[in-house]
């Protein structure tokens, strides 16, 4: 069998930013959540908000410290298999991404300390300070990634200069025609994360009966927040969808399954997308819906596939169902957001043992909505890898060969097996022991601990002897 | 090549150079405890040791991957060519500093599983040092480069002299790491360091010497540079060696932190050898700084904004190490 350097280094690629992508996305959504936390402890000074806020800084530590240790491996991937992108894009996203180290990294790295362990060494208000200011932290570096990335789905503010990109204006290069769309869907999606985990996890806690009075009061709260962002997701989501339509037309055509241009395209509940017919089998959908959706018209038009050469599509079927996993966990969001709603009549929603169980079970699904959709984002931009400018094929790294792409997939594979497997049986150890005791911790204890991010919490790799 | 008016490439050399040695020396000595990490007499030593480098380790990955963006902003060609060309090394340097990385992390929190952490903190760091040895050793012999694009193979990096210049490496951040140990510790594991300090300066000079007489003939451009007028460029040599006497009679005289700063000396010494060896050119035999620079306005844009960003983050991140001040305790770290 012959290798492919490309298929391998495009595998290699989803692979390790997906298996990245998790951390922060769930960091972003969190970070905001303790610093809430941290406004309602220092505003009303109540004891129970800082257990909380204490819990889940713990939590936050964890996940932050494995997205920072697969983060180093993002910011070379680029040069070892993707040389030839790098080099003609280097005049862009080099200073941007080189913005995105000096404004947000540095940033969390020095107030993610203050958080985890200025507790007692800095005024309550400075304490709240730096839980902002982590917060805004993770927006500025979101901020700077996904402009790299809008720009490569809608480059604009360039020109090329014998095959390698000019910025000719920054504001035009930066602010592209899809970076707000993208990033506001990222912005709830994040919000949505940290809530349906906070969700989850107080559901866990409520079933088991264990400090139930308290993990309630954050399991309202997400509740609450669910219910707003929720349905603002589809809106937004919608409207993301509009830009797409507008700007690459053919991952919308994939997204619908739409392989000929036509009026009054139904909107596909189900299908099976054939690459090489061409067509779909055992099609069920509701008609003229799509053309509605996408053009506010029912016998809109929608440009099919058959618009561009066949080695010009995306591949469809992956497209087309990350699309539909993402809509349907959104959807099954809204659902769980009204349940949620009614419940709160007789204050049903924090002892229903159904509703529980279901919130135990949606923490995952935020998750999982987000890797489809970046799936839908990513694989539909195939072939091109700068829209409309350098294919995959040609921003591959030259001298890369089969086998070398095959040792490193096999190698960062392996390697994120263990990271991973350890960080997430760490972090239930941390969910196992639940909130840290309601007395201060001593100052000795606190001098112990390095200023890293793991150290900020406090649960043992085994099992505690009997205390 | 339409000239700028004012050069942002030097400025952006210094600045990528200047990073380069800090990373080195920063993130130098707390590899090097790695690599002396299976050899330390006891648990309570590698306790010690670790404890030593905890608070300040993570900032360096920071400034590593600063360091990949920034070159890719400012030397578009070295990112494209030495990351590719490197492929297999970069891999394991990754792997290596992310399995140091997380052993850092769990070992504080481990008992009975405390000694995977130790070889995944010995490994990773030994892994990653000589990796950073070979990169050197890579740059020295020069690169197979057409039309802007490596085009050599997977292994063409992997040579007895880049082994010799990884094991160098490798030697030479173990002495970074013992004489920082003599620093920070005392009692018998301090004596244990002064112990160890001698043999691995005998080691590095050794392997220094070796690769100092080699590598004129690995690459005529360093020979003739060095042997075709006797040039200021004697000065570093003769200033490394200076340091290592300086180190020898430090050690004698059972200095606390003398031995630390001279061993900075010769590593920023060598350093400027080396520079000062293949100037200009940093994507040998062929291309210079300004061969590999990005566009002017991309450097302009970058540089602009750190000049007003940077001196923000040094407030803030002193003003975090200020509300941190005052001594660690020594004892072990988990609770």
């Amino acid at each position: 069998m012959d290798l492919d350097p490309l298929l391998l280094s495009r595998i290699q690629f989803a692979f390790v930013v997906s298996f990245h992508a998790i951390f922060p996305v769930f960091t972003i959504g969190l970070a905001s959540f303790i610093a809430f936390l941290e406004g309602l402890s220092w505003y009303t000074r109540n004891p129970v908000w800082e257990r909380l806020s204490r819990f889940w800084i713990q939590v936050f530590a964890v996940v932050f410290g494995m997205g920072v240790v697969s983060g180093i491996v993002m910011a070379f991937q680029f040069g070892t298999n993707w040389s030839a992108f790098s080099y003609a894009g280097a005049n862009f996203l080099g200073p941007i991404l080189s913005y995105e180290v000096v404004t947000a990294f540095f940033l969390e790295a020095a107030f993610l300390g203050v958080l985890l362990f200025g507790r007692g060494k800095v005024p309550q208000g400075v304490h709240f300070m730096s839980a902002i200011m982590v917060a805004v932290g993770t927006f500025i570096s979101s901020f700077w990634i996904l402009s790299a990335n809008s720009w490569m789905q809608t480059p604009g503010g360039y020109e090329l200069r014998d095959g390698l990109v000019h910025v000719t204006s920054w504001f035009d290069a930066i602010f592209n025609a899809s970076l707000a769309p993208r990033f506001f869907h990222m912005a709830l999606a994040s919000f949505l994360t940290g809530a349906f985990v906070v969700a989850g996890v107080s559901a866990w806690y409520l079933l088991k009966k264990k400090d139930a009075e308290i993990h309630k009061r954050a399991f309202s709260m997400s509740l609450w927040l669910i219910l707003i962002i929720a349905p603002a997701q589809v809106v937004v989501g919608d409207i993301h969808g509009l830009n797409t339509f507008e700007h690459q037309p053919m991952k919308v055509a994939a997204m619908e399954g739409v392989w000929e241009t036509q009026r009054g395209a139904p909107l596909l509940l189900f299908a099976i997308p054939d690459q090489e017919a061409q067509t779909n089998h055992f099609e069920i959908g509701i008609p003229r819906l799509a053309s509605y959706i996408l053009t506010h018209d029912w016998d809109g038009e929608v440009p099919g596939l058959n618009e561009v050469p066949q080695d010009e599509q995306p591949p469809v079927a992956i497209v087309f169902w990350s699309f539909r996993i993402m809509v349907g966990i959104g959807i099954l969001m809204v659902l769980f957001a009204l349940a949620g709603l009614i419940l709160r009549r007789k204050g049903a929603y924090a002892t229903t043992p159904w509703f529980l169980q279901g919130m135990r079970f949606m923490a995952i699904t935020p998750f999982i909505a987000v890797l489809a959709g970046w799936f839908v984002t990513e694989v539909g931009r195939a072939p091109w890898l700068i829209y409309g400018v350098m294919t995959h094929a040609e921003g591959l790294t030259p001298s890369l060969t089969g086998g070398m792409a095959l040792f490193t997939l096999i190698g960062y594979v392996a390697v994120y097996t263990v990271v991973f497997a350890a960080g997430l049986y760490y972090l239930m150890r941390v969910l196992r022991v639940g909130l840290p005791p309601e007395h201060e911790m001593t100052t000795a204890d606190q001098n112990q601990r390095a200023k890293r991010p793991l150290s900020g919490a406090s649960a043992s790799w085994e099992e505690e002897p009997q205390q | 090549m339409s000239e700028p008016v004012f050069d942002l490439t030097i400025i952006w050399a210094g600045i990528i150079a200047f990073g380069v040695i800090m990373y080195v020396l920063m993130d130098g000595f707390d590899l090097g405890l790695g690599v002396l990490f299976p050899f330390a007499p006891s648990e309570d030593a590698r306790d010690v040791m670790m404890n030593s480098v905890a608070p300040v380790w993570d900032g360096n990955e920071t400034w590593l991957i600063l360091g990949g963006a920034g070159l890719l902003a400012a030397f578009p060609l070295v990112y494209a060519v030495f990351l590719p060309a490197l492929y297999i090394g970069v891999f394991l340097l990754l792997a290596g500093l992310i399995f140091r990385g997380i052993a850092f992390e769990f070992r504080f929190k481990a008992r009975t599983s405390k000694y995977l952490w130790n070889w995944s903190f010995a490994i990773g760091s030994t892994v990653a040092a000589f990796a950073q040895g070979a990169v050197v050793g890579a740059y020295i012999q020069g690169f197979n480069v057409e039309n802007m694009a490596y085009v050599g193979g997977a292994f063409d990096w992997l040579t007895p002299f880049t082994v010799l210049t990884g094991l160098g490496l490798v030697a030479g951040y173990a002495l970074l790491g013992a004489t920082w140990l003599i620093m920070k510790s005392e009692g018998s594991i301090q004596d244990w360091a002064f112990k160890i300090t001698p043999w691995l300066l005998i080691a590095v000079l050794v392997v220094f010497g070796v690769i100092s007489v080699w590598t004129p003939f690995v690459d005529p451009f360093v020979a003739e540079r060095w042997f075709s007028s006797i040039s200021y460029i004697w000065a570093f040599p003769v200033l490394t060696l200076l340091c290592a006497i300086w180190l020898v009679r430090s050690l004698h005289q059972r200095r606390d932190g003398s031995p630390f700063v001279a061993t900075m000396g010769m590593f920023i010494f060598t350093y400027l050898g080396l520079l000062a060896s293949k100037f200009p050119y940093v994507v040998p035999p062929d291309y210079t700084l300004w061969d590999a620079a990005s566009a002017h306005e991309s450097q302009l844009f970058l540089l602009l904004g750190l000049l007003f960003v940077i001196p923000i983050v040094l407030v803030y991140t002193a003003w975090t190490y200020w509300v941190f001040r005052g001594k660690v305790k020594a004892g072990v770290g988990y609770h």
